[in-house]
């Protein structure tokens, strides 16, 4: 099978003035296939975040290239990233500060179908299919961010990153920000829904036990460095690096 | 627990609708303002521009409610006519500066490199004048007239939305919701269009509503000094200047127009405020 995602070597330094630069992320390559499910766990500061941020194009890579079905997207811009953004979405750590304090939550899902060339009637239409998928009443497309629950509008920004029914969805830290029950909740959601449309998953996350139940593959990174690579059983049950028997330990 | 936040909830709604009341009778006088201005033709009781040198200098009576000037010309009719100039050039000067300003600022922080250096440094330069000096300057370079006097101004006045803008720009840059709307595949322009400018109207709207008192001060002090509205054209800065010599003898041929002009400053002061307050998340519900 082709892959979805291709990393190589990516680095990411930001320049400092009078001190050593920081290198967030150094030398990552990983491969995602359509459908799957990757974790990428570490302590803060271990880059994981970065590596979502760059695989968005939120920010530029230093080196390294990125590759999203079959097309490289390390330097795209304009048109070129208008067309990755229709094959990869990602859901934010903190759902309320995702969607503009201005615009509805229906305003913030239709958005990227109107961009994509749906009429606003087809994207209203749409909107209100992918709230019900998420768990939502329809009235929730006519609330501002503010006046819906953290869980309420995580489960929106869902609904916003499968408008376009992308390949990849990327979730960083997007269960963190919610207590335990909302948690599960939306992981059951997240579990319906690949199995519905086969989405691959980048997981960014912490939490080992999240980990364990919901993702085929992790990664471990640590300063920048992926320090094991391996299957959710292998790396959780029989850890080969110190680092990861730490991070481990930390959580149980 | 909801016995203790009833009195919370109270207050605030009294709060706000203490607001809102505020904001609709500051709202509703400078709406009179301008209609008033607007409409001034209709509303002189003479023409302002007709001399009569039989009723020189007349201390105000039921004929003349603000008496004569040293022509004769009703005072009541050319403060009501000197409207028209005075809060037409303040709105039309506020007005571009907000609008310019803010444009530049916005595409500063928009694109950043070399044209924010640029722009900002000019802006930098406009700021580090002497403000009305700097105005006077330019409106002696380009001789009075109304339409000078707003562009000296403006020349003033713009760096401060500017920077306003660019500061509030680069904060909603940095917004989550700006990188989710990016990765929703919006462009710059709808970008700018749908998310940037809805989010930093209010600080720049409050800022220009504060400025309307200011700029028409300075329209007025421009004039005063003769580099505005030539006469006969009526206009309260320079009806104040031509007759201010007339002060100790018959007051009112120049207070007229100073109180018109402070009536006028004071209620566009106090909507800016209320404005600012009206829109200040903490007294929001």
């Amino acid at each position: 099978m082709d892959k979805l995602l291709q990393v190589a070597h990516l680095k990411k330094v930001f320049p400092q003035k009078d001190r050593p630069d920081i290198v967030a992320v150094d030398d990552v390559s990983f491969s995602l296939q359509p459908g799957e499910k990757l974790a990428i766990i570490g302590e803060s500061g271990s880059g994981k975040t970065t590596v979502a941020r760059l695989i968005a194009r939120l920010t530029d890579a230093t080196e390294g290239k990125i590759i999203l079905a079959g097309e490289d997207i390390t330097r795209a811009g304009g048109a070129q990233l208008k067309k990755a953004y229709a094959k990869m979405q990602m859901v934010f750590q903190n759902p309320v500060d995702s969607f503009d304090p201005r615009c509805t939550l229906g305003d913030g899902i239709s958005e990227s179908l109107i961009n994509h060339g749906r009429s606003r009637a087809q994207a209203t239409a749409i909107t209100q299919k992918l709230l019900a998928m998420c768990e939502l009443g329809e009235e929730f497309a006519r609330r501002y961010p503010h006046e819906v629950s953290g869980g309420q509008c995580q489960r929106a920004a869902i609904a916003r990153a499968l408008a376009i029914e992308p390949q990849l969805l990327i979730l960083d830290e997007a269960t963190s920000a919610l207590d335990v029950t909302v948690q599960a909740e939306i992981i059951s959601l997240l579990n319906r829904l690949q199995q519905e449309r086969q989405m691959a998953y980048l997981f960014i996350c912490h939490d080992i036990a999240l980990v364990q139940d919901f993702c085929d593959r992790v990664l471990v990174m640590q300063a920048g460095r992926v320090v094991e690579a391996g299957t959710a059983e292998e790396v959780i049950n029989n850890p080969r690096q110190a680092y990861t028997r730490t991070l481990l330990d930390s959580v149980l | 627990m909801s016995q203790a936040m009833a009195p919370t909830v109270r207050r605030q709604n009294v709060r706000q609708n203490h607001l809102q009341k505020k904001l609709y009778i500051w709202g509703g006088l400078a709406l009179l303002l301008i209609l008033a201005a607007f409409f001034s033709d209709y509303l002189c009781p003479y023409d302002p521009y007709v001399q009569d040198m039989s009723m020189t200098k007349a201390a105000p009576s039921a004929e003349h409610l603000l008496g004569t000037d040293r022509y004769g010309r009703d005072m009541l009719s050319r403060v009501i006519a000197g409207s028209k100039t005075s809060i037409y050039a303040t709105l039309l000067l506020v007005s571009f500066i907000t609008i310019f300003g803010s444009l530049v600022g916005i595409i500063c922080a928009w694109t950043g490199k070399w044209l924010d250096t640029v722009l900002m440094r000019l802006s930098d330069m406009f700021l580090a004048f002497p403000g009305l000096v700097f105005a006077l300057a330019v409106a002696a370079v380009l001789g009075g007239g109304v339409h000078n006097a707003i562009f000296a101004l403006a020349a003033i006045s713009w760096p401060k939305y500017a920077r306003l803008a660019r500061s509030q720009t680069l904060a909603q840059q940095a917004a989550v919701y700006m990188q989710a709307a990016r990765m929703a595949g919006s462009s710059n322009f709808k970008l700018i269009r749908k998310h940037v400018i809805p989010n930093i109207a209010g600080p720049i709207l409050v800022t220009a509503m504060l400025d309307i008192g200011t700029m028409m001060m300075e329209l007025a002090g421009l004039s005063f000094l003769g580099l505005g509205a030539k006469p006969p054209v009526p206009e309260w800065g320079s009806m104040m200047s031509d007759t201010r010599n007339l002060l100790p003898t018959q007051p009112w041929v120049t207070l007229a127009p100073g109180f018109a002009i402070f009536i006028s400053v004071m209620i566009f002061n106090l909507l800016g405020d209320t404005v600012r307050d009206y829109l200040d998340p903490k007294n929001r519900r």
